[in-house]
């Protein structure tokens, strides 16, 4: 799906969909921060309705796990449908419908336990032909958009009724954070009526009119302890930003995602709602092409990343709500983030010094650029050009049409701007967009090394040693990658004081999508 | 005059068949493959060439859309791209809301409008007279997005008096489904009056400078029954044109304002389906807007001439 830039809705919720497939943040610890710090957490207290207000939903909007791609199904699947495996506010994979996991050594067999007891709606006992049948419906020959993932499981058997064997092409130490893909959602064995879905979740739906509203009710029977507190749930569709704002200050919904940078801190000021604020994976990115001269000299690369001012980059382009990128993709929130690798900063001289080393004393390149890579995008060219002036770089803008940027643009300009979403793993993150066979390895960067090492810590269960091995991947794209990130955008909910229990999550906006199962309401 | 009547409706016929053909042409144009857009990154090159067929892409652009085109005269709009449905079934129901919507604003508006400017004709240069000219042109000149963002900051968010959602859905009550529709009604009201009064105004204002108008007056006849039985009736041909005009702002141009109240009409649904790159729902909600457009505007021509006493009397031909 390519990112349209509509006038009235948000672009940011079709940019979701065009990687949504595994898109996500990835974060040991959510950086967060609600107004005052984070609330004490009371005893969760049932009843009441609660209204949502989201942006991302469709009248062409289903059930079926295969396809969900924005934000309204995600979040409305969480509250029929259960996952295998839930990523929690501190980006760590807990057990769900699994309720625990062994791998043997190299990663490549495992076997779950599927969880005991637990009933879907129509009254079924939740067993591992389920668990097998929902799998499947991404393998072989399927549309599913997690399609490429399911593509590594070579093999998935029913051991027992309780358990299942997943056989992989090759090791990954992290598949219990693959399988948290919000595609690999539950139903039961033989299911495929998805206009009228049946789970294990924690709302059963009464009434669903696709891309305008639906009501759930609680699932008296839900088996997740201290969770489905309110009796009902309703959401409301509201694509435009401002209309969703609107909604949530004349207090007509309680929760709203997906905010305006640029409205955030009038928003703040209401001192009836708290802003939800998530750091996460995703990221911006400018694309320079490795293939490509004068893009082909790494002296270049290093002279484009120094010239960029990120801090004010920041500041203009997302209103500060974010954290400034260090030229690799993985977030300050992954437990395999790189501390000790040095923030590059706008370095003029250093810029030069690079350009000198690539024999030019000058540089003009074009940039082109559109909002769909992510809003704001075209501003915040004009932004680097002024700074890269300042180096010596000469950057001319080329403006392209939003439509179709994914087409033509993206993977084939010299030198463009991008975003990527955020994956629950380094490893998935490194994978996709620098592994040099990935079809989405966005530079055309390609080193031998990297490749080797990638696939050497994936099948590695030994956090210490790919500890290491992550942290040299960093630096080998910080130093020598094609890619300048200049920045990490947050996910921005804004949320009622009446709702209670509500984290900020590394994963999306809405407390990873699960916001619905998870809150109360303040009598 | 029924000749005349019959040429209209040729007409209509025509421009709508224009019409489609422009509506098609239009989003054959757009950039961006529809199967490379449905696909998006998981496109392969065999997966695009099996989408292509399979929603008939192969096919030349002229025999689509003769096919296209015939099915609409079965009353066959085709399937969604996203989710296969009928797109029938997924926009009459929201034809109906955006049409509810404009009722609900033409019952006030087209009345209130005609009035003032029948009105402010009768006194012409009073206080009265300016003061509406005044209010309705700055109304008229605001944005319409700007005119809702206005009300909703002030109605819903400081005085909490009215949703700022128009929220509706099947089967609520006609007290709700009013109450969570009156601010986008206002909006359209108010852009809608100012244009109807002017027209009006201008127009007895034209008549009344007829000479049978200053015959009447001489026969010693009130000033309102002047302009009620004597001007009005002569002026109402331009009336119920720019009326016409109107409605039809209020059934196709409610794109914007659906938007900023979130109502589940046909403008928001277009919207959907244009960023979804889903044609067929974008093709038949553009038809339906041009085929108000021009069923609006032809009832108004047939008016006007059913109005218009040369036409309805014609004089016996002369030698």
């Amino acid at each position: 799906m390519s990112a349209s830039d509509m006038h009235m809705t948000d672009t940011r919720l079709f940019q979701f969909g065009r990687r949504g497939f595994l898109a996500g943040a990835a974060g040991l610890s959510a950086l967060s921060m609600l107004p005052g710090g984070l609330r004490a957490q009371e005893q969760p207290q049932r009843g009441g309705l609660l209204r949502m207000g989201i942006g991302g939903g469709s009248t062409t909007d289903d059930f079926d796990i295969r396809k969900l791609n924005d934000w309204v199904p995600v979040n409305q699947a969480y509250m029929v449908m259960n996952g295998l495996v839930e990523i929690d506010a501190s980006n760590t994979a807990q057990p769900e419908l699994f309720e625990s996991w062994e791998a043997a050594e190299g990663a490549v067999e495992w076997v779950f336990k599927v969880r005991q007891g637990v009933t879907f709606h129509n009254g079924k006992s939740l067993t591992a032909d389920d668990v097998v049948y929902s799998l499947n419906l991404h393998r072989g020959d399927s549309s599913s958009a997690a399609r490429s993932v399911a593509a590594g499981f070579a093999d998935i058997q029913k051991i027992s009724d309780f358990e299942v064997k997943i056989t992989l092409t090759s090791g990954n130490a992290d598949l219990p954070y693959v399988l948290s893909d919000y595609h690999f959602l539950v139903v039961p064995e033989g299911f495929s009526d998805w206009a009228n879905p049946i789970g294990t979740g924690p709302f059963i739906p009464e009434s669903v009119e696709p891309g305008v509203r639906a009501r759930f009710t609680r699932n008296e029977n839900y088996w997740k302890p201290g969770c489905a507190n309110v009796d009902a749930v309703e959401v409301i569709v509201i694509n435009d930003v401002s209309a969703r704002t609107n909604a949530l200050m004349s207090g007509q919904v309680h929760a709203i995602n997906s905010l305006d940078f640029k409205t955030v801190d009038l928003l703040a000021r209401n001192r009836n709602l708290q802003i939800v604020r998530s750091a996460g994976g995703q990221h911006y990115t400018f694309l320079m092409d490795c293939t490509r001269a004068p893009f082909s000299d790494v002296n270049v690369r290093q002279a484009i990343k120094y010239s960029i001012d990120r801090e004010q980059l920041l500041k203009t382009a997302l209103m500060g709500y974010g954290s400034l990128g260090n030229d690799h993709p993985i977030p300050v929130t992954d437990r395999f983030f790189n501390k000790e690798l040095k923030q590059r900063a706008y370095d003029p001289e250093q810029a030069k010094f690079h350009l000198k080393k690539a024999g030019m004393d000058s540089l003009s390149v074009t940039l082109q650029t559109s909002d769909a890579a992510f809003t704001g995008a075209v501003d915040a060219a004009a932004v680097y050009r002024t700074a890269a002036s300042g180096a010596g770089i000469d950057v001319s803008i080329q403006r392209e049409p939003a439509d179709g940027y994914w087409d033509n643009v993206w993977m084939k300009a010299p030198f463009c701007m991008s975003y990527w979403g955020g994956r629950p793993t380094a490893d998935q993150m490194l994978t996709i967009a620098y592994q040099s066979s990935s079809a989405q390895n966005d530079s055309h960067w390609a080193n031998a090394d990297f490749d080797r090492l990638l696939t050497e810590a994936r099948a590695l269960l030994d956090d210490e040693k790919r500890r290491e091995i992550y942290w040299e991947l960093q630096r080998m794209i910080h130093d020598d990658g094609g890619v300048m990130i200049p920045m990490f955008g947050d996910y921005l909910d804004g949320v009622s004081n009446k709702v209670q229990g509500v984290t900020p999550h590394p994963m999306f906006n809405l407390m990873g999508a699960r916001m619905a199962e998870k809150v109360w309401l303040a009598a | 005059m029924g000749k005349l009547i019959l040429q209209r409706l040729g007409l209509g016929v025509v421009t709508l068949a224009l019409v489609s053909v422009l509506v098609f042409a239009g989003t054959e144009i757009l950039p961006g493959d529809v199967a490379a857009a449905i696909l998006g990154q998981n496109a392969t090159p065999e997966s695009l060439a099996a989408l292509r067929e399979q929603l008939g892409l192969d096919a030349g652009a002229v025999s689509r859309y003769f096919a296209w085109a015939g099915g609409i005269l079965h009353g066959d709009l085709g399937v969604s791209l996203a989710n296969r449905q009928p797109v029938a079934d997924l926009l009459w129901p929201r034809f109906l809301n955006t049409m509810a919507l404009a009722g609900y604003a033409a019952i006030i508006a087209v009345p209130l409008a005609v009035g003032l400017g029948i009105l402010s004709a009768a006194w012409r240069g009073s206080l009265f007279d300016r003061i509406a000219n005044v209010v309705a042109l700055a109304t008229v000149s605001l944005p319409e997005y700007f005119l809702g963002l206005l009300l909703i900051l002030f109605f819903s968010v400081q005085w909490g008096l009215l949703p700022s959602l128009a929220d509706t859905w099947s089967g609520m009550g006609l007290g709700a489904w009013l109450q969570a529709t009156t601010l986008p009604m206002l909006v359209l009201v108010l852009v809608t009056v100012a244009q109807i009064m002017r027209m009006t105004r201008t127009t007895v204002l034209g008549v009344m400078d007829q000479p049978y108008i200053e015959t009447a007056y001489l026969k010693g006849i009130p000033n309102g029954r002047v302009v009620l039985r004597h001007a009005t009736p002569n002026a109402l041909a331009p009336i119920i044109n720019v009326v016409a005009f109107n409605l039809t702002y209020l059934i196709a141009g409610v794109v914007l304002v659906e938007a900023i109240f979130n109502y589940n009409g046909l403008g928001r649904f277009m919207v959907d389906a244009v960023s979804k790159r889903d044609l067929p729902m974008v093709q038949a909600a553009a038809m339906v807007f041009a085929a108000v457009y021009v069923i609006l505007n032809m009832i108004a021509d047939i008016s006007a001439i059913a109005l218009n006493p040369r036409l309805r009397h014609p004089r016996s031909k002369e030698a």
